[in-house]
Protein backbone atom coordinates (compact mmCIF):
# COMPACT_ATOMS: atom_id res chain seq x y z
CA UNK A 1 0.00 0.00 0.00
CA UNK A 2 1.58 3.56 -1.23
CA UNK A 3 1.08 6.95 1.57
CA UNK A 4 -0.78 9.51 -0.44
CA UNK A 5 -0.46 11.93 2.03
CA UNK A 6 -3.58 14.21 3.25
CA UNK A 7 -2.46 17.23 2.68
CA UNK A 8 -1.72 17.34 -1.02
CA UNK A 9 -4.26 17.04 -3.86
CA UNK A 10 -3.95 14.91 -6.77
CA UNK A 11 -4.63 14.50 -10.20
CA UNK A 12 -6.08 11.33 -11.79
CA UNK A 13 -2.82 11.12 -14.06
CA UNK A 14 -0.86 10.73 -10.77
CA UNK A 15 0.67 14.24 -10.21
CA UNK A 16 0.33 15.85 -6.58
CA UNK A 17 0.31 19.44 -5.85
CA UNK A 18 0.88 21.24 -2.58
CA UNK A 19 -0.31 24.51 -1.65
CA UNK A 20 2.64 26.57 -0.96
CA UNK A 21 0.99 29.25 0.74
CA UNK A 22 1.69 32.14 -1.64
CA UNK A 23 -0.22 31.37 -4.92
CA UNK A 24 2.93 29.20 -6.12
CA UNK A 25 1.74 25.49 -6.26
CA UNK A 26 4.35 22.14 -6.06
CA UNK A 27 3.93 19.68 -8.25
CA UNK A 28 5.56 15.81 -8.18
CA UNK A 29 4.23 12.18 -9.11
CA UNK A 30 2.60 10.24 -6.69
CA UNK A 31 4.15 7.41 -4.93
CA UNK A 32 2.35 5.16 -6.60
CA UNK A 33 3.20 6.56 -9.96
CA UNK A 34 6.97 5.77 -8.80
CA UNK A 35 6.57 2.45 -8.06
CA UNK A 36 4.49 1.41 -11.36
CA UNK A 37 7.50 3.19 -13.36
CA UNK A 38 10.23 1.79 -11.51
CA UNK A 39 13.76 3.41 -11.34
CA UNK A 40 14.20 6.88 -12.89
CA UNK A 41 17.09 6.99 -15.57
CA UNK A 42 16.13 10.42 -17.19
CA UNK A 43 13.45 13.52 -16.34
CA UNK A 44 12.84 16.50 -18.56
CA UNK A 45 11.68 19.41 -16.84
CA UNK A 46 9.91 22.38 -18.50
CA UNK A 47 11.40 25.74 -18.36
CA UNK A 48 11.11 28.34 -15.79
CA UNK A 49 8.85 31.26 -17.68
CA UNK A 50 6.65 28.70 -19.65
CA UNK A 51 2.99 29.38 -19.47
CA UNK A 52 0.82 26.06 -19.36
CA UNK A 53 -2.26 25.32 -19.39
CA UNK A 54 -4.44 22.34 -17.10
CA UNK A 55 -3.79 18.95 -18.78
CA UNK A 56 -0.71 19.95 -21.55
CA UNK A 57 2.55 17.46 -21.17
CA UNK A 58 4.82 19.53 -19.62
CA UNK A 59 7.67 16.86 -18.17
CA UNK A 60 8.47 13.54 -19.14
CA UNK A 61 9.56 10.68 -16.25
CA UNK A 62 11.55 8.38 -18.35
CA UNK A 63 12.70 5.21 -16.68
CA UNK A 64 14.31 2.13 -16.97
CA UNK A 65 10.53 0.74 -18.21
CA UNK A 66 9.39 3.23 -19.96
CA UNK A 67 8.89 7.03 -20.52
CA UNK A 68 5.86 8.88 -19.06
CA UNK A 69 4.32 12.14 -19.61
CA UNK A 70 3.57 14.24 -16.72
CA UNK A 71 0.97 17.12 -16.81
CA UNK A 72 0.02 20.22 -15.36
CA UNK A 73 -2.71 19.74 -13.12
CA UNK A 74 -3.55 23.37 -13.22
CA UNK A 75 -3.04 26.22 -15.71
CA UNK A 76 -0.27 29.25 -14.42
CA UNK A 77 3.23 29.89 -15.19
CA UNK A 78 6.11 27.51 -14.30
CA UNK A 79 8.33 29.43 -11.56
CA UNK A 80 10.67 26.90 -10.39
CA UNK A 81 12.08 23.69 -11.38
CA UNK A 82 14.06 21.05 -9.58
CA UNK A 83 17.45 21.13 -11.45
CA UNK A 84 18.73 18.37 -8.50
CA UNK A 85 16.80 16.20 -10.39
CA UNK A 86 18.84 16.46 -13.88
CA UNK A 87 22.04 14.36 -11.63
CA UNK A 88 19.70 12.56 -9.09
CA UNK A 89 16.45 11.74 -11.21
CA UNK A 90 16.01 8.92 -8.52
CA UNK A 91 15.09 10.92 -6.09
CA UNK A 92 11.87 10.67 -7.70
CA UNK A 93 11.78 6.90 -6.54
CA UNK A 94 13.22 7.65 -2.88
CA UNK A 95 11.08 10.83 -2.13
CA UNK A 96 8.47 11.45 -4.50
CA UNK A 97 6.49 13.91 -2.25
CA UNK A 98 9.81 15.63 -0.74
CA UNK A 99 13.49 16.58 -2.65
CA UNK A 100 11.69 14.41 -5.54
CA UNK A 101 9.57 17.21 -6.17
CA UNK A 102 9.31 17.88 -10.00
CA UNK A 103 8.12 22.35 -10.74
CA UNK A 104 5.95 24.58 -9.28
CA UNK A 105 3.85 26.84 -10.35
CA UNK A 106 2.00 29.99 -9.87
CA UNK A 107 -1.69 29.84 -10.63
CA UNK A 108 -3.57 31.60 -13.20
CA UNK A 109 -6.56 30.40 -10.78
CA UNK A 110 -6.01 29.31 -7.27
CA UNK A 111 -9.19 27.91 -7.14
CA UNK A 112 -8.89 25.77 -9.94
CA UNK A 113 -6.71 23.58 -7.17
CA UNK A 114 -9.77 23.05 -5.35
CA UNK A 115 -11.26 20.77 -8.55
CA UNK A 116 -8.42 18.19 -7.61
CA UNK A 117 -8.71 14.84 -6.17
CA UNK A 118 -8.18 14.56 -2.72
CA UNK A 119 -6.10 12.19 -0.85
CA UNK A 120 -9.55 9.82 -1.21
CA UNK A 121 -10.65 10.11 -4.02
CA UNK A 122 -7.00 9.74 -5.37
CA UNK A 123 -7.04 6.32 -3.89
CA UNK A 124 -10.06 5.26 -5.55
CA UNK A 125 -8.79 6.19 -8.76
CA UNK A 126 -5.79 3.87 -8.02
CA UNK A 127 -7.96 0.89 -6.63
CA UNK A 128 -9.66 0.59 -10.01
CA UNK A 129 -6.45 0.34 -11.97
CA UNK B 1 -2.95 -20.31 -11.87
CA UNK B 2 0.97 -19.20 -12.92
CA UNK B 3 3.68 -21.81 -12.33
CA UNK B 4 5.83 -20.69 -9.25
CA UNK B 5 9.56 -21.54 -8.84
CA UNK B 6 10.52 -23.21 -5.28
CA UNK B 7 11.72 -19.97 -4.13
CA UNK B 8 8.59 -17.89 -4.69
CA UNK B 9 8.10 -17.75 -1.09
CA UNK B 10 11.65 -16.39 -0.41
CA UNK B 11 11.34 -13.88 -2.85
CA UNK B 12 8.31 -12.50 -0.81
CA UNK B 13 10.23 -12.36 1.83
CA UNK B 14 12.66 -10.53 0.31
CA UNK B 15 10.34 -7.80 -1.10
CA UNK B 16 10.00 -8.56 -4.53
CA UNK B 17 8.05 -7.48 -6.81
CA UNK B 18 6.15 -10.69 -8.51
CA UNK B 19 5.24 -10.10 -12.15
CA UNK B 20 4.36 -12.59 -15.03
CA UNK B 21 6.96 -13.43 -16.95
CA UNK B 22 5.41 -16.20 -19.58
CA UNK B 23 3.38 -17.76 -17.38
CA UNK B 24 5.81 -17.97 -13.91
CA UNK B 25 5.56 -15.63 -11.04
CA UNK B 26 8.65 -14.70 -10.66
CA UNK B 27 10.38 -11.51 -9.17
CA UNK B 28 10.83 -8.42 -11.36
CA UNK B 29 13.04 -6.46 -8.89
CA UNK B 30 13.86 -6.47 -4.69
CA UNK B 31 13.75 -2.67 -4.43
CA UNK B 32 15.91 -1.08 -7.48
CA UNK B 33 17.15 -2.76 -10.58
CA UNK B 34 19.68 -0.15 -11.22
CA UNK B 35 20.56 -1.45 -7.38
CA UNK B 36 21.05 -4.88 -8.35
CA UNK B 37 22.42 -4.43 -11.75
CA UNK B 38 25.14 -2.70 -10.22
CA UNK B 39 25.76 -5.36 -7.40
CA UNK B 40 26.39 -7.32 -10.25
CA UNK B 41 28.50 -5.54 -12.00
CA UNK B 42 31.10 -4.50 -8.61
CA UNK B 43 30.45 -7.19 -6.51
CA UNK B 44 27.85 -9.90 -6.20
CA UNK B 45 24.13 -10.72 -7.36
CA UNK B 46 21.79 -14.10 -7.22
CA UNK B 47 18.92 -14.52 -9.63
CA UNK B 48 16.49 -17.47 -9.27
CA UNK B 49 16.44 -18.95 -13.18
CA UNK B 50 14.37 -22.11 -11.75
CA UNK B 51 11.77 -21.44 -14.50
CA UNK B 52 14.14 -22.73 -17.01
CA UNK B 53 13.94 -25.91 -18.63
CA UNK B 54 16.72 -28.97 -17.94
CA UNK B 55 16.67 -31.61 -20.63
CA UNK B 56 18.98 -34.59 -20.04
CA UNK B 57 19.62 -36.45 -23.40
CA UNK B 58 21.37 -40.38 -22.88
CA UNK B 59 21.47 -43.35 -25.30
CA UNK B 60 23.90 -44.61 -28.06
CA UNK B 61 23.52 -41.92 -30.45
CA UNK B 62 23.29 -39.27 -28.23
CA UNK B 63 26.07 -37.25 -30.24
CA UNK B 64 24.39 -38.47 -33.41
CA UNK B 65 21.13 -37.08 -32.65
CA UNK B 66 22.34 -33.65 -30.98
CA UNK B 67 24.53 -32.96 -34.65
CA UNK B 68 21.17 -33.43 -36.02
CA UNK B 69 18.97 -31.21 -33.98
CA UNK B 70 21.58 -27.96 -33.15
CA UNK B 71 23.15 -25.74 -35.28
CA UNK B 72 26.35 -25.66 -33.53
CA UNK B 73 28.81 -28.80 -33.65
CA UNK B 74 28.95 -30.64 -30.16
CA UNK B 75 31.58 -32.80 -31.86
CA UNK B 76 34.12 -30.08 -31.43
CA UNK B 77 33.67 -30.28 -27.37
CA UNK B 78 35.81 -33.18 -26.15
CA UNK B 79 36.37 -32.43 -22.50
CA UNK B 80 33.68 -33.64 -20.36
CA UNK B 81 31.82 -30.89 -18.55
CA UNK B 82 32.57 -28.41 -21.15
CA UNK B 83 29.12 -26.09 -22.11
CA UNK B 84 28.56 -24.90 -25.68
CA UNK B 85 26.12 -22.63 -26.65
CA UNK B 86 23.78 -23.34 -29.65
CA UNK B 87 20.44 -22.46 -31.70
CA UNK B 88 18.32 -24.98 -32.34
CA UNK B 89 16.42 -24.32 -36.07
CA UNK B 90 13.66 -25.28 -37.77
CA UNK B 91 14.09 -26.57 -41.52
CA UNK B 92 13.90 -22.22 -42.93
CA UNK B 93 16.64 -21.63 -40.77
CA UNK B 94 14.60 -19.87 -37.63
CA UNK B 95 15.52 -19.98 -34.30
CA UNK B 96 13.03 -22.49 -32.19
CA UNK B 97 15.36 -21.38 -29.24
CA UNK B 98 18.33 -20.91 -27.83
CA UNK B 99 20.18 -23.02 -25.05
CA UNK B 100 23.73 -24.30 -23.71
CA UNK B 101 24.76 -28.19 -23.88
CA UNK B 102 26.71 -29.43 -21.45
CA UNK B 103 29.26 -32.57 -23.02
CA UNK B 104 29.68 -35.65 -20.06
CA UNK B 105 30.05 -38.35 -22.82
CA UNK B 106 29.24 -39.36 -26.46
CA UNK B 107 26.03 -40.81 -24.83
CA UNK B 108 25.16 -38.26 -22.59
CA UNK B 109 24.47 -34.77 -22.12
CA UNK B 110 22.43 -31.97 -20.78
CA UNK B 111 20.65 -28.68 -22.55
CA UNK B 112 19.35 -25.83 -20.78
CA UNK B 113 16.95 -23.93 -22.70
CA UNK B 114 14.50 -20.93 -21.94
CA UNK B 115 11.28 -21.17 -20.52
CA UNK B 116 9.14 -19.27 -22.41
CA UNK B 117 9.31 -21.85 -25.31
CA UNK B 118 9.73 -25.13 -23.10
CA UNK B 119 6.54 -26.81 -24.54
CA UNK B 120 7.06 -26.01 -28.46
CA UNK B 121 11.33 -27.14 -27.49
CA UNK B 122 10.17 -30.28 -25.91
CA UNK B 123 7.49 -30.77 -28.84
CA UNK B 124 10.48 -30.36 -31.48
CA UNK B 125 12.91 -32.20 -29.66
CA UNK B 126 10.55 -35.16 -28.88
CA UNK B 127 10.24 -35.02 -32.62
CA UNK B 128 13.05 -34.81 -33.87
CA UNK B 129 14.48 -37.76 -30.96
CA UNK B 130 12.00 -40.40 -32.91
CA UNK B 131 14.67 -41.18 -35.23
CA UNK B 132 17.18 -42.16 -32.69
CA UNK B 133 18.46 -44.38 -29.98
CA UNK B 134 18.16 -41.47 -27.47
CA UNK B 135 16.09 -40.37 -23.54
CA UNK B 136 15.02 -37.62 -23.62
CA UNK B 137 14.33 -36.86 -19.84
CA UNK B 138 12.92 -33.41 -18.75
CA UNK B 139 14.19 -32.63 -15.21
CA UNK B 140 11.18 -30.77 -12.99
CA UNK B 141 12.50 -31.12 -9.80
CA UNK B 142 15.45 -29.48 -10.04
CA UNK B 143 16.01 -26.07 -9.15
CA UNK B 144 18.89 -22.79 -10.92
CA UNK B 145 20.46 -20.06 -9.34
CA UNK B 146 22.73 -18.00 -11.27
CA UNK B 147 25.32 -16.81 -9.00
CA UNK B 148 26.91 -13.51 -10.86
CA UNK B 149 29.64 -10.57 -10.40
CA UNK B 150 33.44 -10.40 -9.54
CA UNK B 151 32.85 -11.34 -6.49
CA UNK B 152 30.93 -14.44 -7.11
CA UNK B 153 33.56 -17.14 -6.47
CA UNK B 154 35.07 -16.17 -2.98
CA UNK B 155 30.92 -15.92 -2.30
CA UNK B 156 30.69 -19.74 -3.55
CA UNK B 157 33.69 -20.11 -1.64
CA UNK B 158 31.88 -19.06 1.96
CA UNK B 159 28.65 -21.17 1.36
CA UNK B 160 30.57 -24.35 -0.47
CA UNK B 161 33.52 -24.14 2.51
CA UNK B 162 37.10 -24.47 1.24
CA UNK B 163 36.96 -28.16 0.43
CA UNK B 164 34.35 -28.62 -1.83
CA UNK B 165 34.94 -25.02 -3.23
CA UNK B 166 38.61 -26.12 -4.28
CA UNK B 167 36.66 -28.46 -7.17
CA UNK B 168 35.16 -25.73 -9.04
CA UNK B 169 38.59 -23.34 -7.91
CA UNK B 170 39.69 -21.84 -11.05
CA UNK B 171 37.30 -23.65 -13.97
CA UNK B 172 37.56 -21.81 -17.03
CA UNK B 173 34.61 -19.97 -18.91
CA UNK B 174 31.45 -22.79 -19.99
CA UNK B 175 32.88 -25.64 -18.20
CA UNK B 176 30.64 -27.72 -15.98
CA UNK B 177 31.52 -29.74 -12.50
CA UNK B 178 28.88 -31.77 -10.15
CA UNK B 179 29.77 -31.24 -6.63
CA UNK B 180 27.85 -33.19 -4.42
CA UNK B 181 24.14 -32.05 -4.76
CA UNK B 182 25.20 -29.43 -7.01
CA UNK B 183 25.83 -28.75 -10.37
CA UNK B 184 28.02 -25.64 -10.95
CA UNK B 185 28.72 -24.12 -14.27
CA UNK B 186 30.67 -21.09 -15.22
CA UNK B 187 28.46 -19.88 -17.90
CA UNK B 188 25.62 -16.71 -17.52
CA UNK B 189 24.18 -14.05 -19.04
CA UNK B 190 25.15 -10.96 -17.76
CA UNK B 191 28.92 -10.12 -18.91
CA UNK B 192 30.59 -11.15 -15.94
CA UNK B 193 32.38 -13.96 -14.39
CA UNK B 194 29.72 -16.11 -12.25
CA UNK B 195 28.20 -19.62 -12.39
CA UNK B 196 24.74 -21.40 -12.74
CA UNK B 197 24.16 -23.80 -9.90
CA UNK B 198 21.51 -26.35 -10.67
CA UNK B 199 20.37 -27.69 -7.52
CA UNK B 200 17.69 -30.27 -6.31
CA UNK B 201 14.42 -28.45 -5.82
CA UNK B 202 14.51 -29.15 -1.93
CA UNK B 203 17.72 -27.90 -1.69
CA UNK B 204 17.40 -24.85 -3.03
CA UNK B 205 15.94 -22.50 -0.70
CA UNK B 206 18.76 -23.17 1.65
CA UNK B 207 21.43 -22.46 -1.08
CA UNK B 208 19.53 -19.17 -1.89
CA UNK B 209 19.51 -18.48 1.99
CA UNK B 210 22.95 -19.12 2.20
CA UNK B 211 24.24 -16.95 -0.15
CA UNK B 212 22.01 -13.87 0.83
CA UNK B 213 23.46 -14.49 4.23
CA UNK B 214 26.71 -13.99 2.83
CA UNK B 215 25.53 -10.83 1.48
CA UNK B 216 25.07 -11.73 -2.57
CA UNK B 217 22.26 -8.78 -3.35
CA UNK B 218 19.36 -10.89 -5.19
CA UNK B 219 18.59 -9.70 -8.07
CA UNK B 220 15.02 -9.86 -10.60
CA UNK B 221 14.23 -10.38 -13.97
CA UNK B 222 14.85 -6.25 -14.38
CA UNK B 223 18.57 -6.11 -13.73
CA UNK B 224 18.80 -9.67 -15.74
CA UNK B 225 17.50 -7.73 -18.78
CA UNK B 226 19.76 -4.61 -18.65
CA UNK B 227 22.77 -6.49 -17.60
CA UNK B 228 22.29 -9.25 -20.87
CA UNK B 229 21.54 -6.31 -22.83
CA UNK B 230 25.01 -4.44 -21.70
CA UNK B 231 26.86 -7.63 -22.37
CA UNK B 232 25.73 -7.78 -26.28
CA UNK B 233 23.22 -11.55 -25.25
CA UNK B 234 20.32 -11.91 -27.28
CA UNK B 235 17.07 -12.59 -25.64
CA UNK B 236 14.70 -14.96 -27.10
CA UNK B 237 11.30 -13.48 -28.53
CA UNK B 238 12.83 -10.31 -28.64
CA UNK B 239 16.22 -10.19 -30.26
CA UNK B 240 14.66 -13.15 -32.44
CA UNK B 241 12.36 -15.36 -32.90
CA UNK B 242 11.53 -18.92 -35.47
CA UNK B 243 11.08 -16.38 -38.26
CA UNK B 244 14.99 -15.17 -37.33
CA UNK B 245 17.83 -16.76 -38.69
CA UNK B 246 21.01 -16.87 -36.65
CA UNK B 247 22.85 -14.65 -39.10
CA UNK B 248 20.41 -12.07 -38.78
CA UNK B 249 20.76 -12.40 -34.75
CA UNK B 250 24.66 -11.88 -34.64
CA UNK B 251 24.48 -15.90 -33.89
CA UNK B 252 26.30 -16.84 -36.92
CA UNK B 253 29.94 -17.41 -34.91
CA UNK B 254 27.59 -19.84 -33.23
CA UNK B 255 27.00 -21.88 -36.46
CA UNK B 256 29.18 -24.74 -37.14
CA UNK B 257 29.18 -24.76 -41.18
CA UNK B 258 32.19 -27.50 -40.85
CA UNK B 259 32.34 -30.34 -41.53
CA UNK B 260 30.48 -29.65 -44.62
CA UNK B 261 28.65 -33.02 -44.61
CA UNK B 262 26.63 -32.68 -41.28
CA UNK B 263 23.07 -32.67 -42.19
CA UNK B 264 21.97 -30.19 -38.84
CA UNK B 265 17.95 -28.95 -39.84
CA UNK B 266 18.22 -25.58 -41.07
CA UNK B 267 21.19 -25.76 -43.26
CA UNK B 268 20.05 -25.76 -46.44
CA UNK B 269 18.09 -22.69 -46.00
CA UNK B 270 21.22 -20.67 -44.08
CA UNK B 271 23.48 -21.65 -46.80
CA UNK B 272 20.95 -20.27 -49.19
CA UNK B 273 20.66 -17.07 -47.17
CA UNK B 274 24.53 -17.00 -46.68
CA UNK B 275 25.12 -16.79 -50.26
CA UNK B 276 22.08 -14.08 -50.95
CA UNK B 277 23.01 -11.84 -48.11
CA UNK B 278 21.05 -11.21 -45.19
CA UNK B 279 19.90 -8.17 -42.04
CA UNK B 280 22.20 -8.06 -39.34
CA UNK B 281 22.03 -6.94 -35.50
CA UNK B 282 24.02 -4.46 -34.65
CA UNK B 283 24.32 -2.30 -31.25
CA UNK B 284 23.07 1.46 -31.35
CA UNK B 285 24.50 3.68 -28.74
CA UNK B 286 22.93 7.37 -28.12
CA UNK B 287 24.98 9.60 -25.60
CA UNK B 288 22.05 12.07 -25.24
CA UNK B 289 19.08 11.94 -22.95
CA UNK B 290 16.70 10.04 -23.48
CA UNK B 291 16.35 5.72 -23.82
CA UNK B 292 15.89 4.04 -27.22
CA UNK B 293 13.34 1.47 -26.88
CA UNK B 294 12.23 -1.65 -28.38
CA UNK B 295 10.31 -1.22 -31.42
CA UNK B 296 11.74 1.82 -32.59
CA UNK B 297 12.32 2.63 -36.39
CA UNK B 298 15.88 2.64 -37.74
CA UNK B 299 16.65 4.42 -40.27
CA UNK B 300 20.31 3.43 -42.04
CA UNK B 301 22.51 3.61 -45.35
CA UNK B 302 20.82 1.61 -47.65
CA UNK B 303 17.53 1.53 -45.24
CA UNK B 304 15.20 0.70 -42.16
CA UNK B 305 15.48 -1.45 -39.26
CA UNK B 306 13.87 -1.90 -35.87
CA UNK B 307 14.99 -1.73 -32.44
CA UNK B 308 14.88 -5.45 -30.84
CA UNK B 309 15.90 -4.74 -27.49
CA UNK B 310 16.55 -1.20 -25.97
CA UNK B 311 17.24 0.44 -22.45
CA UNK B 312 19.05 2.68 -20.53
CA UNK B 313 22.57 1.14 -19.20
CA UNK B 314 22.96 1.83 -15.79
CA UNK B 315 26.56 0.74 -15.96
CA UNK B 316 27.49 3.68 -18.91
CA UNK B 317 24.88 6.37 -17.91
CA UNK B 318 23.24 6.27 -21.36
CA UNK B 319 21.02 4.32 -23.49
CA UNK B 320 21.98 1.20 -25.77
CA UNK B 321 19.69 -1.23 -27.80
CA UNK B 322 20.18 -3.47 -30.34
CA UNK B 323 18.79 -3.29 -34.02
CA UNK B 324 18.15 -5.99 -36.76
CA UNK B 325 19.46 -3.66 -39.77
CA UNK B 326 20.10 -3.91 -43.71
CA UNK B 327 23.71 -5.11 -43.88
CA UNK B 328 24.50 -2.00 -45.89
CA UNK B 329 24.01 -0.05 -42.42
CA UNK B 330 27.36 2.62 -41.98
CA UNK B 331 28.50 3.77 -38.79
CA UNK B 332 25.29 5.80 -37.75
CA UNK B 333 21.75 5.58 -38.00
CA UNK B 334 18.88 7.93 -37.17
CA UNK B 335 15.90 7.06 -34.66
CA UNK B 336 12.89 8.18 -34.53
CA UNK B 337 12.00 8.90 -30.61
CA UNK B 338 9.26 11.06 -29.47
CA UNK B 339 8.19 12.89 -33.10
CA UNK B 340 12.01 13.87 -33.40
CA UNK B 341 15.03 12.02 -35.52
CA UNK B 342 18.28 11.22 -32.96
CA UNK B 343 21.58 10.34 -34.67
CA UNK B 344 23.24 7.51 -32.81
CA UNK B 345 26.19 5.31 -32.81
CA UNK B 346 26.35 1.57 -34.86
CA UNK B 347 28.37 -0.44 -32.94
CA UNK B 348 29.13 -4.23 -32.38
CA UNK B 349 26.38 -5.52 -30.17
CA UNK B 350 28.47 -6.19 -26.71
CA UNK B 351 28.73 -2.62 -24.67
CA UNK B 352 30.08 -4.12 -21.05
CA UNK B 353 32.28 -6.68 -20.38
CA UNK B 354 33.81 -7.52 -17.14
CA UNK B 355 32.29 -4.34 -15.22
CA UNK B 356 34.37 -2.47 -18.49
CA UNK B 357 33.03 -0.37 -20.66
CA UNK B 358 33.46 -1.47 -24.45
CA UNK B 359 32.26 1.20 -26.15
Amino acid sequence: MSSIPKELKYASTHEWVRNEGDGTFTVGISEHAQDLLGDMVFVELPEVGDTVSAGDDVAVAESVKAASDIYAPIAGEIVAINEELEDAPETVNSDPYGDGWLFRIKAEDPSEVESLLDAEGYQAVIDED
Amino acid sequence: MANRTPLYDAHVKAGAKMVDFHGWDMPLNYGSQIEEHNAVRQDSGVFDVSHMTIVDVAGLQAKAFLRKLLANDIAKVSVPGKAQYSAMLNEKGGVIDDLIVYFFSDESFRLVVNSATRERDMAWIDAVAKSFQVTITEQTELGMLALQGPKAADKLKLVLGAEAFAQVDGMKPFMSEQVGDFFIATTGYTGEAGYEIVVPAHALEKLWDDLLNVGVQPCGLGARDTLRLEAGMNLYGQDMDENVTPLEANMGWSVAFEPSDRDFIGREALEKQKAEGHDKLVGLVMREKGVLRQGLKVVVDGGEGVITSGTFSPTLGFSIAMARVPNSVGDTAEVEMRKKFVTVSVVKPGFVRNGKALV
